[in-house]
């Protein structure tokens, strides 16, 4: 392994960016509607677009031309959306789904060969552990899951057929940084890419393509949406992954007899894998965004700084009360000095280790589904990244199909509560969990 | 990155510069020049004709799809392949050179390798057209001083109908990052 100290920071990105992030997170991919002028991106509810006539027809259908067919490949709505994204990111394109899971299995369907193999974080998302586990494995794709806090471990994992090392940049649950240059630079090595699913960071907090990610995977239904409204997800390419030079992806660099022998990379250059991505594995597999929940996401985007500054304060002074109390065991929060990630917390995300995050209270499993019972004002439901706090006992609920074992090393034991801190008063937060506390550990 | 001169700006990176590429052995080379929007919207404006060498009369090659879309925003686009002079392309004669083409000449459009664009430099200059653009992929700092010492606007490694697609909004249509931002409304380059 190669000293990542003495590497530039980053790669150049695709794509300068003359705005800062705040104004693209307002205006990226949402110029006035030429024709009527409306300021706000109408919400083009429709299924399809009139051809000029039967040539101009053709030229769409064989991508020689740019517009618009039918929705479940591309809308107006939708497009907007996946161009802030992607300028959040510093990334060259993006292709929107209908969750995070749909984006997920579009990145990896244009990425993997029945037989091919990626190494994933054992630290992801329990929903995305399953999904690679049980579901990837019946299409024939295999992950071998390793503690990717062991950059070593990720290493050693990579075999002839891995196609990808996929991890979180801040892990969910357990408030688990992961080293992404270190990373990137492992998967590079080995000529494959690096995908980072950012959905609990936020480009807000954290942007995996400064650090060499190639891919960039988000649930846009947890921060980017922020309201708890729209379920979505999205896959953002870098533009910086040479898909034909590394030899591994045959599927994106050669000519496709399914696309009548286009060879994707050489037709679009540094923006092939989102063409591939949109053309054959949302076209075919079917996973649309809709324009409406596209609509709420972009309107949710616009606040994305003000709303993660707010999370992350709140999140701090959460975990740092929690830390004092006599009823909690432990606190697994980035943010707090004893954490053991604190370090790669200051590096990857200098704002703040986002707003969702774990910690054990004494008692074990029944004191922790007790603590999630007695909760007034924080929210006891299985999502994250809404503007409203939220409560959740993964072992009884999101973690439930693992193996003990699996929980654990998930960060998702028996005594775990996962909080995503919401943007409302921190002393009511504080409060009520005060309360529910005192109330399932003297019941 | 935008600039005001209107100019090329040249851009040196570390990394290449400390010779590490083997670092990052599977990240495409980073293009070396970017240009503003500006320079690439006067290109559009001004063109009328533009001669495509390398253009390939295999309808799902790249160069096909370019000409055809450029065909459609108005350019007229002129094919030169000496190994496809039997039947028009498009619509269009086939010349065996730059040299043979009867009309004015605006843009010299190149899908050719990169040691064969020096060539084409020269023979840019001889017909007097006033910009030499290098598709995507194709570099040459040879080709680039060749054209720039005799006045031509050169762009390389750039395609002519992602980047006209990028300024007038299209290429968002995909999901792409234009990189534009503007409370202005969108619409045609031409």
């Amino acid at each position: 392994m190669t000293d990542v100290d003495d590497q530039p920071v980053a790669p150049p990105l695709a794509v300068d960016e003359p705005y800062g992030f705040a104004t693209r997170a307002v205006h990226a991919g949402a110029r006035p509607d030429p024709v009527t002028g409306s300021r706000n991106v109408p919400i083009h509810q429709t299924t399809s677009y009139v051809f000029d006539d039967v040539e101009h027809a053709a030229a769409l259908f064989n991508l020689q031309t740019f517009g618009y067919i039918y929705s479940r490949l591309t809308n107006p709505t939708v497009a907007a959306l996946e161009e802030r994204v992607a300028a959040l990111e510093g990334g060259r394109a993006a292709v929107a789904a209908a969750s995070g899971h749909a984006a997920q299995l579009l990145a990896f369907y244009t990425l993997l060969e029945p037989g091919d193999h990626v190494v994933a974080a054992r630290q992801l998302y329990g929903g995305s552990l399953t999904q690679l586990r049980h579901t990837f494995a019946r299409l024939g794709w295999h992950a071998t899951f390793v503690d990717a806090t062991d950059p070593a471990a990720v290493e050693a994992a990579i075999g002839e057929r891995t196609k990808a090392v996929f991890v979180e940049s801040l892990a969910n649950p357990g408030g688990i940084v992961v080293d992404l240059e270190a990373l990137a630079t492992i998967a590079h090595a080995a000529s494959i890419p690096l995908i980072v699913d950012n959905t609990l960071a936020t480009p807000a907090l954290c942007r995996p393509f400064e650090w060499g990610a190639d891919l960039v995977v988000h649930s846009l239904t947890k921060f980017l949406s922020g309201h708890g409204t729209s379920m979505g997800g999205v896959v953002v390419e870098s533009g910086r992954f040479d898909w034909r030079g590394s030899g591994r992806f045959p599927f994106l660099a050669s000519p496709d007899p399914a696309y009548h022998g286009l060879d994707f990379i050489e037709t679009f250059g540094d923006f092939g894998f989102s063409m591939k991505a949109r053309a054959v594995a949302l076209r075919d597999l079917g996973p649309a965004l809709s324009p409406t929940n596209a609509f709420y996401i972009l309107t949710g985007i616009e606040t994305l700084p003000l709303r993660m500054a707010r999370h992350v304060a709140n999140a701090r002074l959460v975990a740092e009360f929690l830390a004092g109390h006599p009823t909690v065991a432990w606190v697994s929060y980035a943010g707090l000095p004893t954490s053991p990630f604190a370090e790669l917390a200051r590096r990857y995300l200098p704002a703040g280790p986002g707003s969702v995050f774990t910690f054990g209270v004494k008692g074990g499993y029944e004191a922790g589904t007790r603590v999630v019972e007695a909760v007034e004002l924080w929210s006891h439901l299985a999502n994250v990244g809404d503007t409203r706090s939220l409560i959740l006992h993964p072992a009884s609920t999101t973690h439930r199909q693992l193996t003990d074992d699996q929980r654990v090393a998930a960060g998702a034991g028996p005594d775990v509560i996962r909080l995503s801190v919401g943007i409302e008063d921190p002393a009511d937060l504080i409060a009520d969990l005060d309360r529910a506390l005192g109330r399932a550990t003297t019941s | 990155m935008t600039s005001t001169a209107g100019q090329p700006i040249r851009i040196a990176f570390a990394a290449e510069a400390a010779g590490r590429s083997a670092l990052v052995a599977c990240t495409l080379p980073r293009s070396t020049t970017t240009y503003p929007d500006d320079l690439l919207l006067g290109v559009y404006r001004r063109a009328q004709t533009i001669a495509m060498v390398g253009a390939s009369p295999t309808w799902n090659r790249p160069s096909s799809f370019v000409m055809r879309y450029l065909q459609q925003k108005g350019f007229r686009v002129i094919p030169v392949n000496p190994r496809a002079l039997d039947a028009p392309i498009l619509g269009e004669t086939v010349y065996p050179d730059l040299e043979s083409i009867p009309d004015p000449v605006d843009v010299v459009d190149v899908f050719r390798r990169p040691d064969d664009t020096p060539d084409i430099a020269r023979s840019a200059i001889a017909i007097g057209a006033r910009v030499l653009w290098l598709q995507l992929g194709i570099r040459n700092p040879e080709t680039v001083r060749i054209g720039e010492e005799a006045g031509l606007t050169v762009i390389e490694d750039r395609c002519m109908k992602i980047e006209y697609g990028r300024l007038s909004g299209e290429l968002a249509w995909s999901g792409i990052n234009t990189g534009i931002i503007s409370s202005r409304r969108g619409g045609g380059l031409r």
